[in-house]
């Protein structure tokens, strides 16, 4: 009905847009019926969300146009934002920012390139953006975990650790138990994401590529390149940032750094 | 590798600090503290809980880093030394044994083995003899009583034969009869292998059972050093 009403694919799109805002308020709207006052939330939500998504679509706009390190520009933002935010998250960790920004760009930026020279992902603007981001996302999640994990076991076993310095241990021995415990736990969500795909989800992307005309055996097999280059990038990501953070938390004359309180005794 | 450094070595302070200060976040937590440790004796570190105690001596074993002053170990600047060479010299027993998941030879290989050195199993079945736990090799350490552990954890620091042996608390958390009977392990393994001690503990009595000399410290400064009975009279002077 409404392709027969908006014929110009802009007006479709708009119009597709607001027939689901509305479906979202009307759902906020029966909630208010039962007490659950979300309705000015949800329509902001949804406001923002129209405006921040059409404003990426407009850059892209822009980016087609351009030159393609106009991509390598946008992508190194998205690692400098990633990495800020991991490292609010991580704070208390020695370094946190460098080495998120560190293990996000060698993760991410490393898959991406292998991918890129393997003729997987198009050397474009137009699939090097969003493709990146994926990747970049991913392992943001992912990296904040490993350090959140890794902060977290080394104060609950802070005795054990100096305990292994003490009988002449390396500072790298010392918390390899913990290393191994933050970079599993930091994996968890990126492997029951392959677990489970096709099974408990169907991704976005191979449902757009469906809707949009593509087989379903050629979308579904993009879509586990994409899933698996993700794993890939996180599992990367991770291994760099545990590797940084396990040298970062001693000092250089090997004494526990991470945990910083004064002692008394 | 021979251990005991002090026989080897002859007499004199076998380690001493010099004007050792630990400051953290404004707060000093040992300040300006000087004394030396003879070769072979066992010397007790009292005072009342957050007099500094376990500060001192975890800057001794470059645990936390000095913001004014330094050790020396058989008269050398601790800095100096490598820190994984300087704590394998320098052994020390946490107040809670802190034990590795595994089995009791599993924690008493561990020191030697960072260094690449596998002990036999008749070495760790001689270790544990002389801790009292003969017999206890296989036995896992979740099945262990709180005294037990705290051997292991003493036995695990002598497999690294270390020149000095820093003791932190290492009854406060055991009944009345393990305790005695770790004191006696201490006053055992000290006479046996001549091993130079410092142990911290708030009890001034069992400073007197155990060492030969104790150092009193308040307020992170130490207030006073000398054989056990003169400190013993002189703080009941006080008191």
């Amino acid at each position: 009905m409404l392709r027969r009403l908006f014929p110009d694919p802009l007006a479709l799109g708009l119009a597709q847009a607001s027939l689901v805002a509305l479906l979202a308020l009307g759902v906020a709207i029966v909630a208010r019926r039962r007490r659950i006052r979300a309705t000015w939330g949800v329509a902001v939500a949804l406001a923002r969300g129209l405006v921040q998504i059409c404003a990426v679509g407009s850059v892209l706009l822009l980016m087609l146009r351009g030159p393609r390190w106009l991509a390598v520009v946008a992508l190194v933002g998205m690692v400098g934002a990633a990495a800020v935010t991991t490292a609010r998250r991580a704070r208390g960790v020695p370094g946190a920012l460098r080495i998120s920004a560190q293990a996000i760009s060698s993760g991410a930026g490393g898959i991406l390139a292998v991918m890129v020279a393997a003729g997987v992902v198009d050397a474009t603007v137009t699939s090097l953006v969003p493709v990146g981001s994926m990747l970049i996302a991913s392992a943001m999640n992912a990296v904040g975990l490993a350090l959140d994990r890794f902060r977290s076991e080394v104060a609950a076993h802070a005795r054990h650790v100096e305990t292994a310095l003490a009988l002449g241990a390396s500072p790298e021995a010392a918390v390899e138990p913990y290393v191994r415990a933050a970079f599993q736990a930091s994996l968890i969500p990126a492997i029951d994401n392959l677990k489970s795909l096709g099974i408990v989800w169907i991704p976005g992307l191979m449902t757009g590529m469906v809707l949009t005309g593509t087989p379903p055996i050629q979308a579904a097999i993009y879509q586990f390149v994409v899933i698996a280059m993700i794993f890939s990038s996180s599992a990367l990501t991770c291994l760099v940032a545990t590797s940084l953070v396990r040298v970062n938390a001693f000092s250089r004359a090997e004494q526990l750094v991470l945990r910083g309180e004064a002692r008394a005794g | 590798m021979t251990g005991n450094g002090a026989g080897a070595r002859g007499a004199g302070p076998i380690l001493r600090a010099e004007r050792l200060c630990r400051e953290v976040a404004g707060r000093r937590l040992v300040d300006d503290v000087s004394f030396p440790v003879d070769a072979g004796e066992v010397l007790a570190v009292v005072g009342p809980s957050g007099a500094g105690k376990s500060s001192l001596l975890r800057l001794l074993d470059r645990l936390d880093e000095p913001t004014g002053g330094t050790v020396y170990l058989h008269g050398v600047d601790y800095r100096a030394l490598p820190p994984r060479e300087l704590r394998r010299r320098v052994g020390m027993v946490m107040q809670s044994a802190a034990l590795f998941p595994g089995t009791v030879a599993g924690n008493v290989r561990f020191g030697p083995r960072q260094r690449g050195v596998e002990l036999p199993d008749d070495q760790v079945a001689g270790i544990l003899r002389q801790v009292g736990l003969p017999g206890f090799s296989a036995r896992p350490v979740e099945q262990l009583s709180g005294g037990e552990a705290q051997r292991v954890s003493i036995a695990r620091a002598l497999a690294n034969e270390p020149d000095v042996l820093l003791l932190d608390e290492p009854t406060s958390a055991l009944d009345e009869g393990s305790k005695l009977g770790i004191e006696q392990l201490v006053t055992a393994v000290a006479r046996e292998r001549s091993l130079t001690c410092v142990i911290v503990t708030h009890d001034m009595a069992q400073a007197a059972r155990i060492a030969s000399r104790a150092l009193v410290m308040e307020a992170a400064r130490m207030r006073r050093m000398g054989p056990v009975p003169e400190v013993l009279r002189a703080e009941a002077a006080v008191s």
